[in-house]
C-alpha cells in the first residue's frame, strides 16, 4: 500500500510543475527510502533518473531545431532561391554539401529554408488543432447536455473518415496552398483533442476541490482557467507533442502530391514531388529533404515518447 | 448478441448520413459545379442557357433538396458522372476498387509476417538487447514518411538493381512487391509495437507467475496461454488499422502508378473532377465504418467475457 502511494506522488503528473510543495515532499520520500530500499523502488529510481536524461537530451534536439528553423533565414550558405543554371544538377561536393537542383539552386540553403515552411506549419497545425479541440471538448465535459451530445456526434463523423482521406479531399476542394493544407489536416484532427479533453474535464468536475471551489465562489470562467485546465493540460500536450512528428509528415505527403506549399517555395514534401523525375540522374535532390523530413520528425518523436514516459510512467512498457 | 448488433447497426445511422452531408457540403465549398465545368471551355455562353441547365440538372433547387437527391443517388449507385471522362463516377470507382483492396490486403499480410513475430520477440526479451535493437527499428520505421520510403525502394530496387518495374505494369504480383513493402514497413513499426504491448501486458498476468511457480516450461506458458489470451487485442488492433491503410495508400498508389482508387482520388483532384472525389471519400468513409462495425462486432463475439455478459443482459 505504502510504496503505491509513494510512487503515485514520485512519479505523478506533479512532478512535471516542480513546485516547492511537491519538492519538499520529494526530500522526505527520498530520506525515508534510504530506510527501507527494496530493490524495485530502486530500479524504478533510475529509470526515472534515465527518462529524465532523456528528456533534456532530446528538448535541447527540439530547441536545436527550433533555433535552426527560426533563424534559417541568417544560417543559409547561399541564396536559396539563387539560380545558377551553369551548376545545375550538380552531385554533393565540398562547396554544395547536399549538392545543387536543377536551376542550380544550393541543396543544402533549400532544405535549410523549407524547414519554414515545414517545421512551422506542422507546430501551427497541431496549435490550431489542439487549441479548437481542448476548448469544444471542455465545453461539452462542462456544459453537458444537447450541446454534448451534438458536438461528440459531430466528432464522430470527422472520426469516420479513414487516415487521410478527408484531408485530401478538403485539401483538393480548396486548391491546395499551405493554409488550405493546414485547415484540411486540423479539421480532420480536432477530434481526438475534443475527446481527450472532454473526459479529462468530466473527471475533474467531479472532484471534491472542484466543490470547494464552486462553494467559495469562483466564477465558471475562473472554474474552468484557474482549475480545470491546468489539472487536464497534461496529457493534452503530451499528446500534442507526439503528433507533431506526425504533422511534419502528413503536411509534407499533402504538400508532395501538390496540395500543400507550392513551388518555388521551400517546401520538404514539394521539393521531393519536383525531383521525382530526377531520381536517376540526381538522388540527392530527392534524398536530402527527406532526411530532413525523417530527422526532424525522429527529433520530435524522440522528444514526445520520453515527454509521456516522464509524465506517465505506467505506459512505459 | 442480436441487441446488440441491433443496437450498432442503428448507431452507424447517423454517422452515415453524416458522412454523406460532409462529402456533399464539401462540393458546395467548392463553388463549381457541374454546369460551369459543362461551360467552362466553351467560349462566352449567355447566363440565360446556363440557367436553364442549371434548373434542368436541379441545381437551382435549395441546398438540402439537392442534398436528399444526391443521398438517393448514393443509395442507388448513382453519385453522378466526371467532370472528365463522362462516365459514372460511382462505376469507374468500384472498377478501381480491387486494385486498391488487393494492395491492402497483401500489405496487411506483409505486416503480419513481419510485426507479430517480431513484436512477440521484443516482449519475451524485454529491457535485453534484442528488444532495444527492434525498438529502434520500429523507431526509425515510424519516423519515415512513406512516400520518401517509396522512392528509396524505387531507387533502390527498380532503378539500380533492376529488379522490379518502377511503375506497375498493370495489377500484379511484381508490381505490387514494392507498394505493399512501403505500406508494410510504416504499419509493421507501429503494430511491432502494439503487439508488444499486448504480450508483455499478458505475460506481466498473475497466472504467468503461477505457471512458472508450477515450473511449467515458459514457451508453453507463451504459447498455450499468453499468446492466446493476447491473440484478440492483436487482431482487433489490426482489423482497426486496415481502415486506416485503405485511407492512406493515396500516396503510394500515385507514385508506383498502382492503378486503385487512391490514384484515381489524386488524378481527380489535379483535374478538379469533383463528383469524383465526392464518390472516392464518401465510399472511402463507408467502407471504413462498416470495417469497424465488423471489427467491433466479431470482438463481442470472441471475447468471452462480453459475449457472456452480453447473454446475461438479454
Amino acid at each position: 500500500m505504502r510504496k503505491t502511494a509513494e510512487k503515485k506522488t514520485e512519479y505523478g503528473p506533479d512532478s512535471l510543475s516542480g513546485n516547492s510543495d511537491t519538492r519538499e515532499v520529494r526530500k522526505i520520500q527520498i530520506q525515508e527510502e534510504s530506510v527501507q530500499k527494496t530493490p524495485a523502488v530502486r530500479i524504478q529510481k533510475v529509470r526515472h533518473n534515465n527518462v529524465k536524461k532523456r528528456l533534456i537530451l532530446f528538448g535541447a534536439l527540439v530547441v536545436l531545431l527550433l533555433i535552426l528553423t527560426v533563424f534559417s533565414g541568417y544560417l543559409t550558405p547561399y541564396d536559396p532561391d539563387a539560380q545558377n543554371l551553369a551548376i545545375a544538377k550538380m552531385a554533393p561536393s565540398a562547396a554544395h554539401l547536399m549538392g545543387t537542383d536543377r536551376y542550380g539552386r544550393d541543396m543544402l540553403s533549400r532544405v535549410i529554408a523549407g524547414s519554414r515552411a515545414s517545421i512551422f506549419s506542422a507546430l501551427l497545425l497541431v496549435a490550431v488543432s489542439t487549441i479548437a479541440g481542448t476548448a469544444i471538448g471542455i465545453f461539452c465535459g462542462w456544459a453537458g447536455g444537447i450541446w454534448d451530445t451534438v458536438l461528440m456526434r459531430i466528432s464522430d463523423i470527422f472520426l469516420a473518415f479513414p487516415g487521410l482521406v478527408f484531408a485530401l479531399a478538403i485539401a483538393g476542394v480548396l486548391g491546395g496552398g499551405i493554409q488550405n493544407a493546414i485547415f484540411a489536416l486540423a479539421a480532420v484532427n480536432w477530434p481526438r483533442y475534443a475527446r481527450l479533453a472532454r473526459s479529462q474535464t468530466l473527471v475533474q468536475k467531479t472532484k471534491t476541490y472542484m466543490e470547494a471551489a464552486r462553494l467559495s465562489g469562483s466564477s465558471t470562467w475562473k472554474l474552468i482557467t484557474k482549475h480545470i485546465l491546468p489539472n487536464i493540460i497534461g496529457p493534452i500536450l503530451v499528446t500534442s507533442m507526439l503528433d507533431i512528428g506526425t504533422m511534419i509528415m502528413e503536411l509534407a505527403g499533402l504538400s508532395f502530391l501538390g496540395l500543400g506549399a507550392k513551388p518555388p517555395t521551400a517546401e520538404w514534401g514539394s521539393m521531393m514531388s519536383d525531383a521525382r523525375s530526377m531520381i536517376t540522374t540526381a538522388p540527392w535532390i530527392v534524398f536530402s529533404p527527406g532526411i530532413a523530413i525523417f530527422l526532424s520528425v525522429m527529433i520530435f518523436n524522440l522528444f514526445g515518447d520520453t515527454l509521456r514516459d516522464w509524465v506517465d510512467p505506467k505506459r512505459r512498457i | 448478441m442480436k441487441k446488440y448488433i441491433l443496437k450498432r447497426l442503428l448507431q452507424i445511422i447517423p454517422v452515415l448520413l453524416g458522412i454523406t452531408f460532409l462529402s456533399f457540403a464539401l462540393m458546395h465549398v467548392a463553388g463549381s459545379d457541374a454546369v460551369t465545368e459543362m461551360y467552362a471551355n466553351k467560349g462566352a455562353v449567355s447566363q440565360e442557357i446556363i440557367d436553364a441547365k442549371r434548373a434542368e440538372l436541379g441545381l437551382d433547387k435549395p441546398f438540402l433538396v439537392q442534398y436528399f437527391s444526391w443521398l438517393g443517388g448514393f443509395l442507388t449507385g448513382n453519385l453522378g458522372t466526371s467532370y472528365v471522362s463522362g462516365k459514372n463516377v460511382f462505376d469507374t470507382f468500384l472498377s478501381k476498387l480491387p486494385a486498391t483492396l488487393l494492395l491492402t490486403l497483401l500489405s496487411v499480410v506483409a505486416t503480419i509476417i513481419i510485426s507479430i513475430p517480431l513484436g512477440i520477440i521484443a516482449a519475451v526479451r524485454h529491457d535485453r538487447v534484442t528488444d532495444y535493437i527492434l525498438r529502434f527499428l520500429s523507431f526509425i520505421g515510424n519516423s519515415l514518411p512513406n512516400f520518401f520510403v517509396a522512392l528509396l525502394f524505387l531507387q533502390l530496387f527498380a532503378i539500380r538493381l533492376h529488379w522490379l518495374p518502377s511503375i506497375s505494369e498493370g495489377v500484379s504480383l511484381k508490381s505490387a512487391i514494392l507498394p505493399t513493402m512501403t505500406l508494410a514497413i510504416a504499419m509493421s513499426a507501429k503494430y511491432m509495437r502494439q503487439v508488444r504491448a499486448a504480450v508483455l501486458e499478458e505475460l506481466g498476468r498473475n497466472y504467468v507467475e503461477g505457471a512458472r511457480a508450477r515450473g511449467i516450461r515458459g514457451r508453453i506458458i507463451l504459447w498455450k496461454s499468453v499468446l492466446r489470451s493476447a491473440l484478440l487485442t492483436i487482431l482487433t488492433l489490426l482489423a482497426l488499422s486496415i481502415g486506416s491503410l485503405l485511407g492512406g495508400t493515396a500516396i503510394i498508389e500515385s507514385i508506383f502508378m498502382w492503378d486503385g482508387v487512391g490514384k484515381l482520388a489524386v488524378d481527380s483532384i489535379t483535374m478538379r473532377d469533383y463528383p469524383m472525389i465526392q464518390a472516392y471519400v464518401v465510399w472511402m468513409a463507408a467502407i471504413y465504418v462498416l470495417i469497424n462495425l465488423v471489427t467491433d462486432l466479431l470482438y463481442h463475439y470472441l471475447d468471452p467475457r462480453i459475449r457472456l455478459e452480453a447473454g446475461k443482459a438479454s
